[in-house]
């Protein structure tokens, strides 16, 4: 008997050990050693930012009694250049700040993704870290997550010195959570050269001739586009373009109030748009497994034609290039085509920006750390060195790159402006979109299905 | 009645000296297991309990939870196409570990455990494996697995033979659950050879002489003397294989995230995705039961079907 339950116990036992290591969502313990060893191994840049003279100014010493303040920061600019910039002004920020520690976590974007999520989760936010705004941190600020900074933006007139549409990301329900560092659009970056070797004059500017031209491609043996479709998100883009392009400003906000249905005519037609496109095989081989770094190394190795791809992509190739210059003049950008008979204006632009939102148990020294790295000054040297679309006024002058120029006249004369879905919808239905587009990608959904799948999903979390 | 013998004013106080010390082991015992048990019962058996609690909420994770949807979570479950998927590729990996992997494995241990020159090396070379994290395997296997034959091995190799295209291994719906089913066996045959080794190694040599001396041929050897006395052994190794195979999450999460299109979905990617990436903690966690449960249903009916019987006990 005693046998029997010693064998019932320890099999019980061993399922217990051997399913601990998955069946415990519920206890997200922080992982303190994580972030050390994601934490910048490379030593302080030997070259300060170009611009940070004038902010120095701007920044009073403070007196030596002040109490240790510790203020964690995540970002994601995993490029040296990028990295560096924000490592050298966390320098300068502590140096005039001798009481505040600025403790930098440097996080790939799925990982931050994924790691961001359980720090949530666990009650636990960083003191300033990378948001999109939008839907996504909209759950975090109704969860109490998340800093209402509103009173420090109305102070001094901070909140002037952004511009009012980016600006407006950060905000739910009339409380602001954070600051936008960018905005831009998304739109096809392509290789120039490429391009000339296929015999194509001009970029297309509608449906059609983008399908020509990929054929034009093709039939010169280059590979017209390069897509990190594992991720999914960048397969996403090309779906809700065509629903941008195709519904226009008022399909989307019928669905999105419930008026109207992600089922409705456009929706679907953006899937058959997409599957005439997925059918003339335009991708690099093995696109359905990449990932979007894979697809930085495809389109800065020059091996396809097009990406279609935010403001942040020239930095991104730069980084992925073997001598990390990018594909330099040979990079051009045009506006994701008109579809003939949509409803969308062929100016319209999706897109998106990048901020930081501050953590519910920030200091009110973090929150003088972002204004100081939200600075016109931090937005110039940011923009230099083509990490950002600016968003304080005053910064375009730092906008040297021409691409990105026209990235920023792009997403200005939009005259609707479509936050990516995944952001201007809660996550659960931006990761539906997300999945069901990829199976369009792959020829397992039909574009109603796919259509469908989105559908219900904001049944249950649109109200 | 009761009868005095001479011992008997002693015996008592030996028997307390006995039982006192007993009690002292018992507490000695008691303290060193206290440690693990505590944290057990902290880090284990408590977050499957709440877990359990957790299942019956529409929960995203965020603050407390509130809305109480009793088993609905479990309803959808139960019917979600991509879980059953992720059921059926679940059940693919076990049977292949089970038909492939393991019979690997005890033909390795044979070989290098017995008769090979240099099988010391070739058992740690076979081992080697299992040693790396599993983290490592897997962006290892994802660059050799890469589509463009300039970075990925594997296509290097294959566009030597002339007519041969670059094949996206992990990137085809057909191909990626096999691929994840190469790297998982490189991974763990190494682990099984090894128990088969340890039972080997118990199989004393007489009882081969003995058959060999009554005219038993190599396969009569190998299917009625080794097998059947490796059968314990066997048994252990099955049992972790299916548990392994049923659990399975790194390198599957790494390598392909279950995709494309949930092609390399299981339970274990199934479940986070819905925790961790669209916020239902909820349904995470009901999911994350109904893994528990289908592991435990296997273990209860694993230890009850199979033969008890010991043959290296009876000789």
């Amino acid at each position: 008997m005693t046998h029997k339950i010693f064998t019932l116990l320890s099999i019980i036992l061993i399922a217990v050990f051997a399913l601990s290591g998955c069946a415990t969502p519920a206890t997200t313990v922080p992982t303190e050693e994580a972030v050390v060893e994601a934490e910048p191994t490379q030593p302080a840049p030997t070259e300060p930012p170009a611009e940070p003279t004038a902010a120095e100014a701007e920044v009073e010493p403070t007196v030596e009694e002040q109490p240790q303040v510790t203020v964690t920061w995540w970002h994601i600019q995993v490029a040296d250049d990028q990295k560096a910039l924000w490592q050298g002004m966390a320098d300068e920020y502590m140096a005039a700040h001798p009481n505040v520690t600025v403790e930098i976590t440097v996080l790939e974007n799925e990982a931050f993704k994924t790691k961001i999520t359980t720090m949530m989760q666990s009650g636990n936010p960083p003191d300033i870290f990378q948001s999109w705004g939008g839907g996504g941190m909209n759950e975090y600020a109704i969860a109490g997550l998340l800093k209402d900074i509103t009173a420090d933006l109305e102070k001094d007139g901070w909140k002037d010195t952004f511009s009012p549409g980016a600006l407006g990301v950060f905000s739910f329900e009339g409380k602001y959570y954070g600051v936008p560092r960018d905005m831009g659009a998304v739109g096809f970056w392509y290789n120039k050269d490429l391009f000339a070797q296929a015999g194509i004059e001009a970029p297309p500017t509608t449906w059609s001739e983008f399908l020509e031209d990929i054929q034009t491609l093709k039939a010169a043996g280059i590979t017209p586009i390069a897509l990190g479709e594992g991720d999914k998100w960048p397969g996403a883009f090309y779906w809700e373009y065509l629903a941008v392009r195709i519904g226009g400003q008022a399909a989307f906000d019928a669905a999105y109030s419930r008026k109207g249905a992600f089922t409705d005519e456009p929706f679907v037609e953006a899937g058959v748009k997409l599957q005439e496109l997925v059918a003339l095989d335009p991708f690099q081989e093995g696109f359905l497994g990449a990932t979007w770094p894979d697809e930085q190394v495809v389109m800065a190795s020059e091996k396809a034609a097009m990406d279609l791809m935010g403001q942040w992509a020239p930095g991104a190739f730069k980084d992925a290039s073997v001598d990390k210059q990018g594909l330099g003049d040979k990079l051009g950008w045009f506006p994701f085509p008109a579809v003939e008979g949509g409803a969308g204006d062929p100016a319209d632009a999706l897109g998106g920006g990048n901020g930081f939102v501050v953590g519910k148990d920030a200091e009110p020294e973090a929150v003088d750390f972002l204004k100081y790295i939200s600075s016109v000054e931090s937005q110039i040297a940011q923009a230099e060195i083509g990490l950002s679309v600016p968003v304080v006024k005053g910064a375009e002058v730092g906008l040297t790159d021409p691409m990105l120029v026209l990235v920023q006249q792009g997403a200005a004369a939009a005259k609707y402006f479509q936050l990516y879905y995944d952001q201007a919808m809660p996550p659960a239905v931006g990761g539906v979109v997300n999945d069901a587009v990829q199976g369009v990608f792959a020829g397992t959904l039909t574009p109603e299905e796919c259509a469908a799948m989105i559908e219900e999903s904001a049944q249950m979390e649109l109200k | 009645m009761y009868e005095a013998s001479p011992g008997e004013t002693i015996l008592p106080s030996r028997q307390e000296v006995r039982s006192s010390r007993g009690l002292q082991d018992k507490l000695i015992i008691f303290l060193f297991l206290l440690p693990s048990t505590v944290i057990f019962l902290v880090f284990v058996v408590y977050p499957i309990f709440h877990s359990v609690y957790y299942s019956f909420f529409n929960w995203k994770g965020l603050g407390p939870a509130v809305d109480f949807i009793a088993l609905d979570n479990y309803k959808r479950i139960l019917t979600d196409r991509v879980f059953l998927i992720a059921v059926k590729n679940n059940l693919i990996i076990v049977f292949l570990s089970l038909l492939l992997q393991l019979p690997l494995s005890l033909g390795l241990a044979i070989l290098v455990g017995r008769n090979l020159p240099g099988r010391a090396f070739f058992r740690s070379i076979f081992f080697m494996p299992y040693v790396f994290s599993e983290v490592i395997t897997a962006i290892m296997w994802l660059g050799l697995f890469n589509p463009d034959p300039d970075r990925g091995f594997i296509n290097a190799l294959l566009i030597l033979i002339p007519g041969v295209e670059p094949f996206p291994w992990l990137a085809d719906t057909r191909t990626v659950l096999l691929c994840v089913f190469v790297v998982l066996s490189w991974k763990y045959f190494g682990f099984h050879m090894l128990l088969y080794i340890t039972g080997l190694q118990n199989i004393p040599l007489d009882v081969e002489e003995a058959a060999r001396i009554d005219g038993a041929n190599r396969y009569q050897l190998l299917f009625n003397i080794t097998i059947p006395l490796l059968s314990s052994t066997i048994r252990t190794s099955v049992y972790m294989s299916v548990l392994g195979s049923l659990q399975q999450f790194i390198l599957v999460w790494i390598m392909t995230h279950g995709g494309p299109v949930n092609a390399s979905e299981v339970m274990s990617t199934y479940m986070y995705r819905f925790g961790f990436v669209r916020f239902y903690l909820g349904y995470g966690s009901a999911v994350a039961i109904v893994m528990f449960l289908i592991c435990l249903a296997f273990s209860l009916v694993y230890q009850r079907l199979t033969p008890q019987q010991d043959y290296l006990g009876g000789i």
